[in-house]
């Protein structure tokens, strides 16, 4: 019966919507009232089902809010944001300044941003463009596999053999730093840069391309110049994807920074905004001024992370439109 | 509307966090009569909870404190639960200085420090019952040629007065200075010992001890410290004033940096028959195997 129905709608879908209806009506208007009640409460339920997820959109945003502000009031806005030294747990004159966390994080991501990049788009070029269907087949699963790996895993690859190499390069006391952090995020960003990339270069018209080709362009030329310039939004968002990645990641770099909240320099230990939560909050003990002080870095993360939505919302806007 | 929705529900959420620890006491009814607080010592271990009357114990212990104590504490919580079927022994690892505040203001039955008590605290009617023991081993990697520091070294080192292994009779190589995070228990303990609270200059915060040890065991440059129970063969635990870290060395006290898991209880409180009953488990000379097992050195075993 049910088939027979969908057929007769479909059927009237293709002939006229009124018709169809009409028919509908005319066969039986108990079945059709009974199907309207199980149409209305699926679309409750589909309704609940998304209210659920803005409602834990909502009750983040506004714990964080809550729990985030009493330790900014306290410290102040401006020696939270702009202090340089913080020292939590320090007895008799601790200090709540962010300053080294948030331009950590910041410096910690462009440099993820500047080594990843240029590997991530080229890659992306190389599979979309350049490579045999064989090596392209290869290496995608490859790609899709490196996103498949657990952070951790990446900190204790870091930890174990780059942080070592580092230390014996560069002849340092230790070799957690910055500079592993950069490194091990550059590479965990890579899978998002290349696989959103590659969709975008993809999706550029052949048109396009072979009229570049037919004007005498070389292969490379048409990449670049024509495919990549058409596809220049989709990598835009390839990339706030990545620094978006970057900059909430915490338990690999957890492991190969080094975690001291110093300025940040290449070769220095340091502590991002999320391993700054992290590494404290197992002891900070709940009501202190030190957890308060935490779910405020957690704010500060969470504004910078809006930040970076927006932007990914305007740039795939932007490529909506074009 | 929605945003009114979400603001109750961010309130339940957080009183449901600030209840977690105030829901205790409500079993300890009937006191025993022939209870005594504030027993300092490991004297009046007189019924340790196997006797036929302990069977009938039942009622819930809260405790909360130290989570340098977990270990301890969970196979306490175990043997405990067998011996006394009736009674559960509830830990949550807030850290030694809200364990004790908790116990002061009432909020759990025995608070749990890895850290002795402050003059202060012991004013306020904190009282200390030492269960265990704990050394803080001073770790360097297996390479390293230095076979001595003294605490003063150790504390110069940790202050940042000494950079190079070669002013302690080491290699001619840039210390790597290792500890763990602000709050642990493990670096409070150290840095009190040595009397250098606040003024460390750290290379790196790791945030648990194997990484600590796994991080001194991969790099010939760096000093660390652990919990004695922790230390194994790929680091080397280097004496202190000609003194090695051990069982023994630490059980006589000739190994200096060393710490006792406290349980606290409060003056003139009675506490519950469970508690009670609990404490002088943990106080009697049948605990040192469990304190062993855990990793800690017993106090007079």
């Amino acid at each position: 019966m049910q088939m027979k129905d969908a057929m007769n709608l479909t059927a009237a879908g293709a002939g006229g919507r009124t018709a169809g209806k009409a028919q509908v009506v005319g066969k039986d208007t108990g079945r059709k009232n009974g199907r309207k009640a199980a149409e209305h409460i699926m679309q409750v339920v589909f309704l609940i089902c998304g209210l659920i997820a803005v409602g834990f959109v909502l009750l983040i945003s506004v714990y964080l809010i809550i729990s985030g502000i009493p330790a900014i009031r306290e410290v102040g806005l401006v020696n939270f944001l702009f202090g340089d030294t913080w020292d939590s747990y320090n007895k008799t004159d601790p200090q709540f300044g962010i300053l080294p966390m948030i331009l950590t994080s910041v410096y910690g991501t462009a440099g993820a941003i500047v080594i990843g990049v240029p590997i991530g788009f080229f890659t992306a070029v190389f599979l979309s463009k350049v490579a045999p269907p064989k090596l392209a087949a290869v290496v995608r699963p490859a790609v899709s596999l490196l996103a498949g790996i657990p952070s951790v895993v990446y900190g204790l690859v870091g930890m174990i053999v780059l942080v070592p190499w580092i230390r014996t390069t560069f002849n340092l006391p230790a070799g957690d730093s910055l500079f592993a952090a950069i490194i091990v995020l550059a590479v965990m960003i890579l899978p998002s840069i290349i696989s959103v990339s590659e969709t975008a270069l993809q999706a550029v018209p052949q048109e396009y391309e072979e009229a570049s080709l037919a004007l005498g362009a070389t292969e490379l030329e048409t990449y670049f110049r024509v495919s990549v310039p058409a596809a220049k939004s989709g990598i835009a968002a390839a990339v706030v994807l990545g620094i978006g990645r970057a900059i909430g990641e915490a338990m690999a770099i957890l492991m190969v920074a080094g975690n001291v909240a110093n300025m940040p320099s290449l070769f220095s230990s340091v502590r991002f905004l999320t391993t700054g939560i992290a590494i404290e909050m197992n002891y900070a003990s709940p009501g202190s001024l030190q957890r308060n002080a935490l779910y405020s870095i957690g704010l500060v993360l969470f504004l910078f992370i809006m930040l970076i939505n927006v932007l990914l919302n305007v740039v795939l806007k932007r490529e909506k439109e074009d | 509307m929605k945003r009114i929705l979400a603001l109750a529900l961010a309130a339940v959420m957080a009183c449901a966090a600030l209840a977690g620890c105030s829901s205790s006491n409500s079993g300890n009814a009937g006191n025993a009569g022939n209870n005594t607080t504030g027993n300092n010592t490991s004297d009046n271990t007189g019924n340790t909870g196997n006797g036929g009357d302990a069977a009938a114990l039942s009622g819930t212990v809260n405790t909360e404190g130290s989570t340098s104590m977990a270990d301890v504490m969970s196979i306490f919580t175990e043997v405990f639960k067998e011996m006394n079927d009736g009674v559960t022994v509830n830990y949550s690892g807030t850290g030694s200085g809200a364990g004790i505040e908790a116990v002061l203001a009432g909020t759990c039955d025995i608070g749990l420090s890895s850290r002795a008590l402050t003059d202060d605290e012991k004013a306020s009617g904190a009282v200390e019952n030492i269960v265990a023991l704990d050394g803080v081993a001073i770790v360097v990697n297996p390479e390293n040629p230095v076979s001595d520091l003294t605490e003063e070294q150790i504390a110069q080192i940790y202050t940042g007065e000494i950079t190079n292994w070669s002013e302690v009779g080491g290699n001619d190589a840039e210390i790597a200075v290792l500890g763990r995070e602000s709050g642990s228990g493990t670096r409070s303990a150290f840095e009190e010992i040595l009397g250098i609270e606040d003024a460390c200059a750290y290379t790196n915060e790791y945030g648990s001890t194997g990484d600590v040890i796994g991080s001194v065991a991969g790099n010939p440059n760096a000093i660390g410290y652990a919990s004695l129970s922790a230390v194994d063969d790929t680091v080397k635990a280097v004496p202190v004033g000609g003194v090695e870290c051990s069982e023994a060395t630490v059980q006589d006290g000739s190994y200096t940096i060393q710490r006792p898991f406290v349980m606290v209880t409060v003056e003139g409180t009675e506490l519950s028959e469970a508690a009670q009953a609990f404490l002088e488990f943990a106080m009697s000379a049948d605990a040192a195997q469990y304190i062993e097992q855990a990793g800690a050195i017993a106090p007079n075993a």
